[in-house]
């Protein structure tokens, strides 16, 4: 798998907050590649810098100092409209707490990435929804309401929207945060099964064993990577979660 | 974005809040119907001083003697003796812009048909009088130049006279009367006119030629109490009376400061000071009424604002996946102008109907214009967007990363 095209490449990346009276320092110069096809999990203590780290991955904050590289593009000094742009065409974004719209169909939330891109027809956009459905099985319920889906469903929906524009990488920020163990299982298999068609992934993780599903893992703690490795034993999710317990099922509905 | 998926979001937003919004459209509903309703009551009352005063005839240009006769009632006629026949001859020959001119000779007397008798207004004038003040005949026909000269005992009369000095079965055209005494023929009945804007009755009237009034019921005075004349069209009003005033200085010998014994009145500036208080109270409830549209825009960016907050993750989510500042300004300001938009035809057509039922209830003239519906209605969108705007650059101007984990 590392034989892929870098199309993350960070150099001496810094960020400093200036919060008037104190410089809080979030990040100290962090190096890091991430090639094409990788499964990559970011792991650390909260205010080890990894949420400011994915924030400039994900094109919504730029480094106070330092070279990013994006799929060939260096994200620098450029305006707050180019930095959207890039980010509806290059980065998927996957969240803790889904963000999906309440009250609307999961075809439409899947939608949602491409309204913004004006190149689109409504049929184009129909159909790639369509697609990004069925990638993450559920393009049976393309019409329920979210509040018709659970919350493995919903996650998989908000995937399905990460996945629409095509993008460079997709960036999940604890996506198993706030499901049971048996649906974080169920969403990990799809991250796996994505991975396995090509797509690269960042996941930000506290939890241990969930970083035990990607191919590499980085630790950040400070403000810089502490250690990196890459995973000598990768657990695949569908046997996991055959190995669950039955009982667990009780919970998971 | 595409401005047809604005409007989509813009609407579905709307729905999914249906109280909130409506409650909201409410302040600009009522700010709206309340605008056409009060202009629509005052610009109705204009129009039916104005129609009032169109009644008075055609061009009309009214000259009454002495500086103390006001709006059509001179006060102590015979005090001011400044105007005489020669004048009224002067006038039609010399003044090019006038059409039409009368001398009025004015008494009142009992009028005696029979066992019946009636007190009623004696006009004496020239037949040219009832083109100049619109009048038509119902039935009969006008008295001539001929009766005039000879000053013959003939009369026309109004419909209230008819009724009450003959019953249903009689036509009073050819009936003998007796004015003061003097025998006179009926020839001509007036076409029924109604109530005058001053509140007097119209058709309780009898007009014979000018000389036989001034000479047998006035006494064969000198002076002339009153002239009416008419322009040859609306925009030559001011030109008669400019023409008809330097005349009768000229005659008259005066100097050009000097303080003139007689007045000449035009059409135009009896509807212009009836129509200038008419037009006060338009501005008045007009501007009452917007502010309580001003209100309701402060209302929607009340609930905007609060929208807004609400919705903050949304709006983070949009921004992370590639919504840019001007797409989130420009999905809340629609947002807030559809709620004002929507408000306003809903305000268009609760002001109209109240407007209907103002005429239906009350009787009063009411008049709903289209300069009034677009006045409000483009107010309206105005407001929409001047109060939208606050809350959609607050929205436009939030932080992704912020917004995305606000609580």
């Amino acid at each position: 798998m590392n034989s892929g095209e870098i199309i993350i490449s960070v150099e001496e990346l810094t960020k400093v907050f200036d919060m008037g009276e104190v410089k809080v320092h979030a990040l100290r110069g962090v190096n890091m590649n991430i090639q094409e096809g990788e499964f990559v999990a970011i792991m650390g203590p909260s205010g080890s810098g990894k949420s400011t780290f994915m924030n400039i991955v994900g094109c919504l904050d730029l480094p106070t100092s330092g070279e990013y590289i994006l799929d060939g593009l260096n994200v620098k000094q450029i305006d707050k409209d180019q930095l959207a742009r890039l980010r509806n065409r290059k980065i998927g974004f996957v969240f803790q707490t889904f963000n999906l719209l309440a009250r609307t169909s999961a075809l439409e939330n899947v939608e949602l990435p491409l309204l913004y891109n004006p190149d689109l027809k409504a049929k184009e956009r129909r159909e790639k929804a369509m697609n990004a459905l069925e990638m993450v099985g559920l393009s049976k319920w393309y019409h329920h309401y979210l509040n018709q889906l659970s919350g493995g469903q919903q996650q998989r929906v908000a995937i399905a929207r990460s996945l629409v524009n095509d993008p460079v990488i997709i960036l999940a920020d604890e996506p198993t945060g706030n499901l049971d163990t048996r649906t974080s299982f169920e969403v990990m298999e799809i991250f796996q099964d994505l991975n396995f068609r090509g797509k690269t992934i960042a996941l930000v993780t506290h939890e241990a064993d969930i970083s035990q599903f990607a191919a590499r893992n980085v630790m950040f703690r400070d403000g810089r990577i502490f250690k990196e490795k890459l995973v000598a034993k990768i657990k695949n999710a569908r046997t996991e979660l055959e190995a669950l317990p039955e009982e667990d099922d009780i919970f998971s509905l | 974005m595409k401005f047809l998926n604005l409007i989509i979001i813009a609407v579905r937003s709307l729905n999914k809040n249906k109280v909130r919004s409506l409650l909201t459209m409410l302040g600009i509903i009522i700010g709206v119907a309340s605008v056409i309703a009060m202009l629509a009551i005052g610009q109705g009352s204009r129009k039916s001083i104005e129609d009032q005063i169109s009644n008075l005839g055609t061009n009309v240009i009214m000259i009454f003697p002495g500086a103390s006769s006001r709006g059509g009632v001179s006060s102590a006629a015979g005090s001011a003796v400044s105007l005489d026949m020669e004048d009224v001859i002067s006038i039609s020959n010399d003044c090019p812009s006038v059409k039409y001119v009368s001398p009025v000779a004015r008494t009142s007397g009992q009028v005696i048909a029979g066992a019946r008798n009636w007190n009623t207004q004696l006009y004496g004038i020239y037949p040219e009088y009832l083109e100049i003040r619109n009048l038509e005949l119902a039935s009969g026909e006008m008295f001539t130049e001929t009766d005039e000269r000879r000053a013959s005992k003939v009369c026309i009369i109004g419909e209230t006279v008819v009724e009450n000095l003959f019953d249903d079965y009689t036509d009073p055209i050819g009936q003998k009367i007796r004015i003061k005494k003097i025998p006179f023929t009926i020839i001509g009945v007036l076409k029924e006119r109604g109530q005058s804007s001053m509140g007097s009755d119209q058709d309780d009237i009898l007009m014979a030629p000018f000389s036989t009034v001034q000479k047998r019921m006035r006494g064969s005075r000198r002076d002339i109490q009153q002239i009416y004349a008419s322009a040859q069209t609306e925009e030559q009003i001011q030109d008669a009376s400019d023409e008809i005033d330097e005349l009768l200085r000229q005659r008259m010998k005066l100097a050009k400061n000097d303080d003139a014994p007689y007045m000449i009145r035009t059409q135009t500036e009896i509807v212009e000071m009836f129509t200038s208080t008419s037009d006060t109270m338009i501005v008045l409830l007009a501007s009452i009424a917007s502010i309580s549209l001003i209100v309701g825009g402060i209302g929607i960016m009340n609930i905007m604002l609060v929208s807004v907050t609400e919705r903050t993750r949304e709006i983070g989510l949009r921004m992370a996946i590639g919504a840019r500042g001007k797409d989130i300004l420009r999905q809340f300001l629609l947002e807030a102008v559809l709620l004002s938009l929507i408000g306003g035809i809903l305000g268009v057509g609760l002001g109209t109907l109240s407007s209907t039922l103002v005429v239906k209830l009350m009787g009063w003239p009411v008049l709903v214009t289209s300069y009034s519906i677009i006045l409000s209605f483009s107010f309206a969108t105005v407001i929409g967007v001047f109060f939208g705007w606050y809350p959609a650059k607050k929205a436009a101007n939030l932080i992704p990363m912020d917004a995305l984990r606000y609580e």
